[in-house]
Order: C-alpha cells, then structure tokens, then sequence
C-alpha cells in the first residue's frame, strides 16, 4: 500500500493559493465560511424543498431504459455476435481454468464430490510450494493453516476460495504484467493507464457484481473476471514503477552492449524489477481474497458462501468461525508471497546459509515425498475427505454462539443506547442536513469548498460529478451515503490521530501496534461486518461502526508516518523550550503532519465508502442499499446499476477534494511558545 | 545472462513440480477414490449430479433438504447446493449453474423471460404449499388495538411504530432486500404516514417479532406462510386493499395486498431432457404446509438440514415412494 499511496501523493498538482497577509483570514477561511453559511442558512430557510428524493419504489426513465438494457441482453444474449464471438467464449475459457483449478483442489461434481488431490495431497503440495518460493517458517504456516481449515470443518469451502484466488491471480498476472511492461517502458502508455486505474480503485468491490452477472451471467467464471479487474491495478502499477524505477544509467550500459528491445526486457527490465513485480503480486493477491469472498453473491463457491449465509440467518458462530478461515487464509497468502518477494531480492542469494545446490536436492526430495502423499489422498479415502471426526467446526460456533448471546443480553442495555444515541444524536441530524437541504444549494456549497481546496479545476470537477449523480437520479441516495461516510471518516481521523500520535511519540507502541494494523489490512472487508452484526443488529450504525475499523488502521499508520517523519530537532527544540507534551502535539507535531493528516482522511474516506456500500448486507441505506437491491431484484435493477455509477462518481469527488487538501501548502506553523 | 540464468533455475522446481503432478493426476485419472466409490453407491438409472439453488428461508430450506436426502440416498445422485438469492438463482438455468428451485414464488417476469421465451427451464408442478406474503403485527397489538388489522387505520397508529431509522415515520419492517415485496410501492400509493426499513433476513424478521411480542413493543413488518415461527407467536395479518386480477402489473403503481401464491417447482430444461431420476423427483415433489412446517422448526431448533429431512422421510416413507413410482 504505501509504495502506492507515495505515487499517488507525489503525483497530485499543487494549486497556487496565494495566502494574505497575516492577521486577516486567509481567503481560503473565508470561502469555507461562506460556504458554511450558505449550507446553514439555505437549510433553515428551504427546508425540504427541491430535495430531489426518489422514493425506493419507483424509477427514473433512465433506470427504465437501463432496466430494457438488462432485458434486452438477456434476450440477445445467444445470437448477438459480441456475446457470440467475444463474451460467451471468454466466459468458457475462464471457466475451464476455475473449474480445472476447483476439481483439483476442492470438490468435483461426480461421484463422492471428491477433489481431484484429497486434503493430504492438497496440504503437502502447498506447503512444499510455500518452500520452493519462501522459506520454511512460512511453508510450516502454510500447512499448519491448511490442517486448521479442516479441524474447522471448512476444508473443502476454503480449497474452493484458494482455488479461485489462485485462477484469478494466474489470468491477473496474465494481463497484468504485460500492460504494467508496456506502462512502464512507454509513457504514453502510462498516461492512458494510469487514470484507468485509478478509477478502478475507487470502485468498492461491491458495485462491479451487477454489470459483470449482466454480461457474464452469474457463476464462478463470473467471479474470476471481476476478481480480474480488481487486482489487476496493483499488478500493473507496481510493475511499471519497478520497470520505470531502474537507473537510466544501468539501462545505458547494456544499450552501449547493443541489446534489443526484447533482449533488454529479458535480462536487464524484468530481473531488476522482479522485487517489485512480486510486490504487486503480494497486493493483487490480497485484493483478490477479497474480491471472490464478495463473488459469492454471484455464486462463486468457498467461504464467501459461509459468511453470506451466516449474514442471513444472524448465525454469529458459523460467521466467525467461517471469517476466521478467511483471516487465516489471508495471513498465508500475505506471508507466502512477501517471502517470496525478499527472495527475490537482489543478493538474497549470498545471504542464503545452504547453497543452491543442496536447497535444490532438499525440494527434489521433498517432492517426491509430496508426490508419495498426492497419490495416497487419490486412493485413500482417510486421505482424500478430511476426517469428519477431527471437525470442531460446530464446537467453535456453539461456542461462539453462546458467547454472542451472552453479550447481546448483558451488554444489550449498553449497545441499543449507543446505537440509538449515535443514530438519533448524531447520524440523523447531520443526515437531514444533507438530505432536507435544496440540492442547488448543496451544489454550490460543494463548489465552493472544492474552489477553495483546489482552484477552478477542482471546483468543475466536483460539479461535474454532482451533475452526473443527479442525471442518475439518486440525489438524496448519494446524500444519505455521504452523510454516513462523513460520519465514519471523522471517527476513522480521531482514531487516527489519537493512535497515530501515539506511535509516532513512542517507538513501542509503534511496536506493538503495527502488526496489529498489517494484520487488520489485509482481510476483506466483508469479515468486518460479522461481529458488529452479532452486537448491533442489522442497521446504518452497524455498517457505520464496521466502516471505521475498516478504515481506521490505514489512517492510524499515515499519520504515524506523518508524525514520526517531523525532524526530532524541531520537536527538541519545543520541549527545551519549555512546551508541555500537550502543546508540543497540538502547535508543532499535528500542524507539521498536516499533509499526512488529509492524506489519511483521502483514504480513509475511500475504505469507508467502500464498507458502507458493503454495509447494505447489514441494513445500511441510500446507494449501497439501491446496487444490494438492483441486483436481487430484476424490476428494479436499471436503479442499482445508476447507483453502482453514483457510488463511483461520489467517491471520485471525496479523493479528489481529499487530495487537493492534501497537496496544498501548508500553514505557516504558529510559534510553540504563546 | 546469469540472472535470468538464475531465475529459470530458481523456476525449475516449482515447474518441474507442476508438470510431475500433472503427469501424476494423467496417469492415476481412473483409479481415484471418488469415482469407485461413487460406481458402488448409485444404483438403478445413473442420476449424475444436480445443482440445486438454496434461497435464504427456512421453509425453503426444509424442502431443498427433503429433495436433496431423497436424490442422493434413494437415488444415488451427487446433489450440490448452491446458496443464490431468489431471482439471482433463475439466471443460473441460463448459465448452467442451477437445475433446481424447490420453492417459488410467483415471478411472472422470470417465468416468461426463462421459460416461455428463452426456454432454459421448465414449471414442475406444485409443491401442494400455498403462500401467503402481507403485513403483520404481534398479536399483543391485535388484542389491545382491534381495529389496527384493518389497513385503513395504519396512519392513526403511524407514530407508535417510528424508530432511529424510520425517518419520524411509521416503520415497516421488511426482510431481505432480495425477498418478494411491495411494500415501497404500497407504503407511497396507499399515502401511508410510513417508511419501509430492511432488517436484512428472514432471521432478524423473527429475532423482532419475537422481542416485540416478549416486551410487548409495537412492530409492523413483513411476514409469510408457510412459516414455522407463526406456531411460536401467531402473528396478526393487517388487511390491506383486496388483490384483485392485475392489480399488481406494475411493481411501480401496486396499490392492493398480496396475491395468493401457489407455490411451484422450476427445474432446468437440461435437467428436465436428460431423463434423470432427479427431474422425476422433483416433479413428484409435493407436501403440504404441516410438513414444512414440521421439519423447519426442527431445523430451527438446531438440527442439521441433512438430519430434519431424514427424520421426516423415515416418518412419511409412503408420501416419499408415491414421488418416486
């Protein structure tokens, strides 16, 4: 992530605002109180008007004709030629690569349902695999998790998951390398590429279901494509940066050798970047876990089921104990594929104790005995299913179930006030502040905050934005999921800052912090939502709360860099001076982080957009509610289309603003001393 | 060159890896476990395997459970279960993916676009259960506010049933988003003082009846039979305007309540030509709401899907064999 968020923050245009002299507000202060007061006042004065709501039974035109669009493809759907020639054939092909990956490692659909390589075949594989490319803590993690997933009773759910992360990242590597060369060694390329993807990021993982069940009906090949589009953005960008990052110098001296092209690419381009490339590996394979546990609202198999069904019938037990899979799941994939990036590292070899030869005789060895189990799980029944009488899966869920209960009767007092306080003082008044204001008025609020942070360009293309939200016809949606964005994120920068200042003071809460946030990265997002369901039932504030834990650790570990990055002997020089700790935080630490301070507000918006349209699976409103709908429910899908489009636009407006408080200059900073 | 000369040799073992247990699963791709076993366990016509799609109620449930135990212990199929939404499951006939749903309801636009025009599946018949959707409330509120079943009074009640998230409205509590439902339409076209909230399932619908009718708390909200729960707290039906023969054409004008459902079963065309035992069962397949009902409450009380249907089957082995003869 943080290679990804330098480029990003490198990249942003610096508008010139001219600041005035001291001891007047700066004009930027001015517009944003203008703005306020606009907001304010139109809010009082036309309270409920022009508020373009859209009640959630009935359609715009639009919706209509997107409605006739989704009729019409399924109608064409066998003898229009782009689905002939171009869809119908890549949904075959990527379905004969899940399905050959799915009979190998989870279930075929004949006989016992047995996969192709049983659990002891499956595990030794993998775990020798984890050797070949890491090392051996992480192929001992590797079996050790797989061996779980059994004792869990979910071996044959998280085989199909693995199984659908593996076809998806094989065919985003298929792509992804090769338009990530292309971006990385011509420019222009870049320059078409780079807004592509950036526009695939905003995307929560929740709105590309809809469009692509449109066109590639639903199904595991369904999946693997939108887990394709997900993942691939880290893969290119990380490969053109490693391309692109080699010395000019280097690149010279093997075109003095006279080198080709292609020749280059293959001994200099590619072997220096291949650090990099398998970072991008590292985070497509991540975004991808994420991406097939969502699929499985468009039927993709594995655990993402689980979840989803434990969603629906508030099974608490089976969803932790299926989201424990998936957490694990993640760690092993995250260990495996960053060991193998520092394997990949430039002169990891000489640090290596055993040489070449004697690692490559120990994995031959090592293979024939895989070999040896590979066979035994084809013809062993003990070694093909996974013993039914190791599964304490239904003893983990009681367990759980009992502990859920337990805390939803005696802590129900405590959790209802808080979600009714927070709902009733908090959300719902800022909701309507949203919602019951004019929309022309909110409009030019929004342009006049945009103008102030970032100049005419900023402002007309927040405007823009505003525009195509309301052609979709989903004002008051978009404002209803804006309200619980705003909300979430401002919780996600207290928590930012409170812990983010803590760890940048303090070398050991940064220690024992860190891993804590890593871990807290890398899983779906999807997982969020299970155990704040179990407390709070199905409402916003549930999607609200997940959203901020969700995005809470990537703000916390800005602003920790932001902090911790300040020059000690500015922060020195406060405390000989005399500054209590409290004003050494509040005058030189905060005010001198305050470009990673909006940094971790862009993107702790954009994770918590993303939750709150996942949120619609747990009683969350507005636009997550419209796409959750459209897609279960064929009279009202041309609605959840629009939405999935409004949910995009929104999110391009919020990075966009974010960034531009991001990148602009900062304040003269005040004297620590008053 | 010694770099990529390295990278090959580092490659090698995962590759030649690769193709050893390829070669491995060529050579043994006949003697695996699963296929002898399978060969020993059917018996009579060769069933082969069928995807049933598994919507998210419990009675639902319980009829996919009965269906799946008799296809995979009585007729040796390999029966795979697929969790799917409701509408979401009938595009699986186009894909492939699902041969069978046990419950329907209703959805005259899914039947003509699936099965009249693109004929990918086809009606098997009736499941003998008839379904009811409407508004109900506990029945703590039937006896204290009699008149409050009739649809007409709903607005004098408005205020007692507003929540955190009804907006100062009334609220109306719904299920899943991806169940059968008018309630938007009815709430705006009936100028009712109401909003509809999701409570997300059909789980959460019960957990707040269930509650409202312990602390005697008002709740209006979304129900249907057949339905186990309504022998644990007898839900009171709100009448609203009387269905009537095209009423409910357009899901944006609906004014009137719910129709009666004749629930039927739809299985996929190819399952249906391919002469499985399977596509005779489930046409066979008919019960009644008593059934249901029974082994849903017994799922509910924490039995296995798998368990409730074979304590019903070994009790109604007569009704089972008339499906299949």
């Amino acid at each position: 992530m943080s290679a990804l968020l330098q480029e990003r923050a490198t990249a942003q245009p610096t508008p010139a605002i001219a600041t005035e002299p001291r001891r007047r507000p700066s004009r930027r202060t001015v517009l944003l109180l203008t703005a306020a007061a606009i907001w304010i006042l139109g809010f009082l004065v036309l309270n409920g008007t022009s508020t373009l709501a859209l009640p959630a039974s009935e359609l715009t035109d639009l919706h209509r004709s997107l409605n006739q669009f989704n009729a019409w493809v399924a109608a064409n759907r066998a003898d229009n030629p782009v689905f002939l020639y171009i869809f119908t054939p890549l949904r075959s092909a990527v379905d004969a690569v899940a399905n050959l990956f799915t009979t190998t490692f989870a279930a075929t659909t004949t006989g016992l349902r047995l996969p192709e390589i049983g659990w002891l075949g499956t595990v030794a594989l993998l775990t020798w695999i984890a050797l070949a490319v890491g090392n051996i803590r992480v192929a001992l993690l590797t079996a050790a998790v797989f061996v779980f997933f059994g004792i869990q009773g979910l071996f044959v759910e998280a085989t199909y998951t693995f199984a659908l992360v593996l076809t998806s990242v094989l065919l985003t590597l298929l792509v992804g390398i090769p338009l990530g060369v292309l971006a990385g060694i011509y420019g222009r390329v870049a320059r078409v590429i780079t807004p592509v993807l950036d526009f695939m990021q905003t995307l929560p993982t929740f709105v590309y279901l809809a469009p692509l069940a449109l066109v590639f009906l639903i199904g595991p090949a369904s999946a693997v494509i939108a887990t394709v589009i997900y993942a691939a953005p880290p893969v290119i960008r990380l490969t053109a940066h490693g391309i692109r990052r080699i010395p000019d110098n280097t690149r010279e001296a093997s075109d003095s050798l006279g080198t080709t092209g292609l020749q280059r690419l293959l001994t200099l381009q590619l072997p220096m970047a291949r650090r990099t490339i398998v970072m991008g590996i590292n985070q497509g394979t991540m975004a991808a876990l994420s991406m097939v546990t969502i699929a499985a609202l468009i039927a993709a198999p594995g655990l993402g089921q689980t979840v989803v069904r434990a969603l629906q019938s508030l099974d608490v037990g089976t969803a932790v104990n299926a989201g424990l899979s998936i957490v694990l799941l993640a760690i092993v994939l995250d260990r495996v594929t960053t060991a193998a990036s520092r394997r990949a590292e430039p002169g990891f070899a000489r640090k290596r104790s055993a040489s070449p030869k004697t690692r490559f005789i120990f994995l031959a060895v090592a293979l024939a005995g895989v070999l040896v189990m590979v066979q035994l799980s084809r013809t062993m029944l003990w070694a093909a299913a996974f013993p039914q009488d190791l599964n304490v899966g239904p003893a983990i869920v009681q367990a759980v179930n009992a502990a859920s209960h337990w805390l939803q009767s005696n802590l129900s007092l405590f959790t209802v006030s808080l979600r009714e306080g927070v709902t009733n003082g908090i959300l719902n008044p800022f909701q309507s502040l949203l919602t019951d204001t004019p929309f022309y008025i909110l409009v030019i609020v929004i342009a006049l905050v945009a103008y102030a942070l970032g100049g005419w360009k900023l402002a007309a293309l927040t405007t823009a934005c505003l525009g195509v939200i309301i052609y979709l016809g989903l004002w008051s949606d978009s404002m209803v999921t804006l309200a619980g964005t705003l909300v979430a994120t401002a919780v996600v920068m207290v928590l930012g800052i409170v812990f983010g200042v803590a760890m940048g003071r303090s070398s050991r809460v940064d220690q024992l912090m860190r891993p804590l946030l890593d871990a807290g990265q890398t899983m779906p997002s999807f997982v969020y939502l299970v155990p704040f369901l179990g407390l709070f039932g199905a409402t916003r504030f549930t999607a609200i709360v997940a959203g901020i834990i969700y995005a809470a650790p990537v703000a916390i570990k800005i602003t920790a860099d932001g902090i911790g990055g300040i020059s000690p002997t500015v922060v020195e020089s406060a405390v000989a001076s005399g500054s209590t700790p409290w004003q050494v935080i509040t005058k030189v630490q905060l005010p001198m982080a305050r470009q990673s301070l909006a940094l971790a507000a862009n993107q702790g918006l954009i994770y918590v957009l993303a939750m709150v349209v996942v949120g619609a699976l747990v009683g969350a409103g507005g636009l997550g509610y419209d796409v959750v709908a459209g897609f279960v429910q064929s009279s009202i899908f041309g609605k959840g289309l629009a939405a999935g489009l409004a949910i995009v636009f929104l999110g391009i407006m919020l990075d966009r603003m974010t960034q531009a408080a991001a990148a602009a200059p900062a304040r003269r900073i005040p004297s620590p001393i008053t | 060159m010694r770099k990529a000369e390295r990278l090959i040799k580092r490659t090698m073992p995962a590759v030649a890896g690769a193709a050893a247990a390829a070669l491995l699963l060529a050579g043994c791709g006949g003697a695996s476990v699963n296929q002898t076993a399978a060969a020993a366990g059917a018996t009579g016509t060769p069933c082969g395997s069928v995807n049933v799609a598994m919507n998210a109620w419990v009675g639902y449930t319980a009829d996919a459970a009965v269906y799946s135990y008799v296809a995979k212990n009585k007729l040796g199929c390999t029966v795979v279960q697929k969790d799917l939404n409701e509408q979401v499951s009938w595009q699986g006939f186009a894909s492939g993916e699902v041969d069978v749903i046990i419950e329907n309801w209703g959805h005259a636009d899914l039947t003509k676009q699936y099965i009249t025009d693109q004929k990918v599946a086809v009606d098997a018949g009736s499941t003998g259960n008839e379904g009811h959707i409407g508004w109900y409330v506990p029945p703590w509120m039937a006896e204290k506010y009699p008149d409050i079943t009739d649809g007409q009074n709903l607005n004098k009640y408005a205020s007692m049933f507003t929540t955190s998230e009804s907006g100062g409205k009334g609220q109306v509590l719904d299920g899943d988003p991806a169940f059968v439902t008018n309630d938007e339409a009815l709430v705006k076209n009936l100028n009712l003082d109401y909003k509809v909230v999701f409570a997300g399932s059909e789980a959460a619908l019960i957990q707040s009846f269930r509650t409202a009718e312990q602390n005697k708390t008002p709740l209006l909200g979304y129900f249907y039979e057949p339905q186990w729960f309504l022998s644990e707290v007898p839900l009171k039906k709100v009448n609203l305007p009387k269905w009537t023969e095209g009423c409910d054409a357009n899901p944006e004008k609906v004014a009137c309540d719910y129709p009666t459902y004749k629930l039927n079963k739809i299985i996929s065309k190819k399952l249906d030509d391919s002469g499985s035992p399977a596509a005779k069962l489930a046409k066979g397949f008919t019960w009644t709401n008593e059934d249901q009902n029974s082994v849903a409450t017994d799922i509910q009380g924490g039995m296995t899907p798998e368990a409730a249907a074979k304590k019903w089957v070994d009790a109604h082995q007569s009704v089972v064999d008339g499906w299949l003869s």
